[in-house]
């Protein structure tokens, strides 16, 4: 490498170095990501308030109120009566209030033993949160039919993720969305911060092609990049308890895959954009939509209309979360997920490609 | 061979015209001035002249390598500094030097006999960011880096605007002496009184180029009797020296106005027409550039 092409790193890095703000920015947004969405944000159900209604206080009835206080997902919150059931959901002091019927012990035995026999349990909830209602009925069913399980129809395992912990699944998602934007964006301003200032201009009028000046302009941010992807590594696996059962060198090569193709991005919209605003709006919004909307962060992607999920196919975010999903939880290798790699190296070429091509060593 | 040779050279932006025909020729080791207000094509002609831009039509070659089909040979031959200032503010004094030296593949040692003059000034600052620099002391470090590489030419795109006089003339006094190295400069300006520290000015308007001589020869080509007239009330003696006989041509010029004389002027008749006026006096001035100018674009 030669004496002029470090200069140009050097230059840089003392740009990225003494804007303090931007740097801290960087680092301090993955860290708040990884926190929000590990901890604050879940669509986990937690401390669900329980109150019980049972006319007969039996043994059975004490048996399963126990089950229900001593699991840490409910909180149980007393005893109440048919009449309170309503204003206790209404104004939020329970979410859940279990009903047991007057005969408790003898229905649950005829439907332990296969004899038809009506509801020994209802539950009523609070169902203004679908997604609360839906998982607090499920862990209720769970726990109140605990003792008789040996009964039931289903076993179910919940491979991978067997505690449904959401962080396993927003971490990829955040890792797919983080670095397209310190990539793309922090890479495409500081193009267009050069346009805009003027020293474009001289850089231009230098027997330097521009190609190697932008190529300079990578390596710090690819740098950062790897610092964040390391820190993010780091907080997943010992904050989050993300299982990285595909192994960690495996994550750490597809993401600097990944970190090459968001760079490449950032080339491509410098090229576009003429100001740093342009190029702000056109990686943070342009581009931040679709990969929130349509990568399966968010949402799964076979839950989209057809059109987006043809249009999904073009997003990187899509296929680099499925990857890192599948290494992360599943424990896939690399070798298992070579087809996202192919697609995300193939993107990576064509967007390299396109914006070497694309750019002008003129100014029009 | 000329340093720089221009032929019939157009550019257009959309529908304006900034660059209309423009040919001229620069010799070796010449300091050329192209005098102009804003808007004039300065700024358009040097962006072709360094490669910038590719023009509609017509020629132009730069140490004989032609703009279009060498580009990449006249960008490693000539220093450029842009009208905008145009170094990196968060970088040191030192660090811009230094950057802009391995951008051209030298270092920024070897050139040091030739930005010695320059730089010296600017060296107690070395470790300053570029930003908190005066205005007159970017100018010069920007003339530094500009150089840094021993250019054969150097394009100066208005580099005294916005710096103060003292800080200009200075500026000037360098040219002068990177002229003595055999350096060829192209450089624009719109102060007029800029122009007389050139060689040979090329008056350019709207695209044109109006005129192109020495600044002696420019001056000379005024040929009708020029006033300076002035009167307590400033404005009404222009609408009202506009109006009496004889008079081609008044117009406002620093303190006073000037008043070129047409067939038919008399002073004594003049002084008896603008009688009403306090405090009128009318002598007689010396033609400047500026004169010149103003005739010129007029025509």
């Amino acid at each position: 490498m030669d004496n002029n092409f470090l200069s140009f790193v050097k230059k840089e890095s003392l740009h990225i170095l003494r804007d303090r703000r931007t740097m801290l920015i960087v680092v301090l947004i993955p860290v708040m990501l990884m926190v929000l969405f590990g901890f604050a944000i879940s669509t986990e159900v937690n401390d669900i308030k329980v109150a019980v209604v049972a006319p007969d206080r039996t043994d059975g009835v004490r048996d399963a109120v126990e089950r229900l206080a001593r699991n840490d997902y409910f909180t149980f919150c007393g005893y109440t009566d048919n009449g309170c059931i309503d204003a206790l959901l209404r104004s939020g002091k329970a979410d859940a209030v279990v009903v047991f019927a007057a005969d408790f012990d003898r229905r649950m035995q005829q439907a332990v033993s296969g004899l038809p026999s009506s509801p020994a349990i209802q539950l009523v909830l609070d169902a203004s949160n679908v997604n609360t209602a839906g998982a607090a009925t499920a862990y209720l069913q769970g726990v109140l039919l605990g003792a008789e399980s040996q009964q039931s129809l289903f076993e179910t395992h919940m491979l991978f993720n067997p505690q449904m912990k959401s962080a396993f699944n927003f971490v990829p998602g955040i890792m797919g969305l983080l670095f397209i934007l310190i990539c793309a964006m922090m890479t495409s301003v500081s193009i267009v911060r050069e346009k805009e200032a003027g020293t474009m201009e001289v850089l231009l009028v230098s027997p330097v092609r521009p190609f190697k000046i932008i190529f300079a302009k990578m390596i710090p941010y690819f740098a950062i990049s790897c610092i964040v992807l390391i820190m993010i590594l780091l907080l997943a696996r010992y904050l989050l308890d993300v299982p990285m059962s595909g192994g960690a060198a495996g994550i750490f090569s597809l993401s600097m895959l990944y970190l090459l193709l968001s760079l490449s991005l950032g080339l491509l919209v410098s090229t576009i954009a003429r100001t740093q605003v342009a190029a702000l709006l056109i990686s943070a919004v342009v581009m931040m939509m679709p990969i929130l909307m349509l990568s399966g962060m968010l949402f799964p992607i076979e839950n989209l209309p057809k059109f987006f999920r043809v249009v999904s196919n073009i997003i990187p975010a899509r296929w680099y979360i499925d990857a890192v999903r599948k290494m992360m939880i599943q424990g896939a290798s690399v070798m298992d997920v070579w087809q996202d790699c192919a697609i995300l190296f193939s993107m990576t070429v064509l967007l390299l490609g396109v914006s070497i091509k694309k750019f002008n060593d003129k100014l029009e | 061979m000329n340093a720089i040779d221009i032929q019939r050279l157009s550019k257009s932006f959309g529908r304006v015209r900034a660059l209309d025909a423009v040919s001229f020729s620069v010799g070796k080791g010449e300091l050329f001035g192209l005098i102009g207000p804003d808007g004039a094509g300065k700024t358009t002609l040097f962006r072709l002249l360094t490669t910038l831009l590719t023009p509609d039509s017509g020629t132009a070659t730069v140490d004989g390598f032609d703009i279009v089909n060498d580009y990449l040979s006249i960008r490693s031959r000539v220093g450029y500094m842009p009208g905008r200032f145009s170094l990196y503010p968060d970088l040191t004094v030192e660090e811009n030097l230094e950057f802009f030296a391995a951008l051209f593949g030298v270092r920024a040692k070897e050139s040091y006999d030739l930005i010695a003059p320059i730089y010296k000034q600017i060296e107690p600052f070395r470790t300053r960011r570029t930003g908190k620099l005066s205005g007159g002391m970017k100018q010069k470090l920007a003339l530094s880096c500009a150089l840094i590489h021993r250019p054969g030419l150097l394009f100066l795109d208005e580099p005294t605007t916005g710096v103060d006089a003292v800080s200009r003339s200075e500026f000037w006094d360098m040219l002068a002496s990177l002229k003595q190295n055999g350096i060829t400069i192209l450089v624009s300006t719109p102060y007029m009184d800029e122009a007389s520290r050139c060689d040979r000015i090329a008056l350019c308007n709207e695209g044109r180029i109006l005129g192109i001589d020495t600044p002696d020869g420019i001056v000379r080509r005024f040929d009708a009797p020029l006033y300076a007239v002035r009167a307590s009330n400033m404005y009404a003696l222009l609408s009202a020296a506009r109006r009496a006989e004889g008079v081609a041509e008044c117009y406002p010029f620093g303190e006073v106005h000037h008043l070129v004389a047409g067939g038919g002027f008399d002073i004594r008749q003049f002084m008896d027409q603008l009688n009403e006026l306090d405090g009128l006096s009318i002598k007689p001035a010396a033609p400047t550039i500026e004169d010149v100018f103003i005739k010129l674009m007029k025509r």
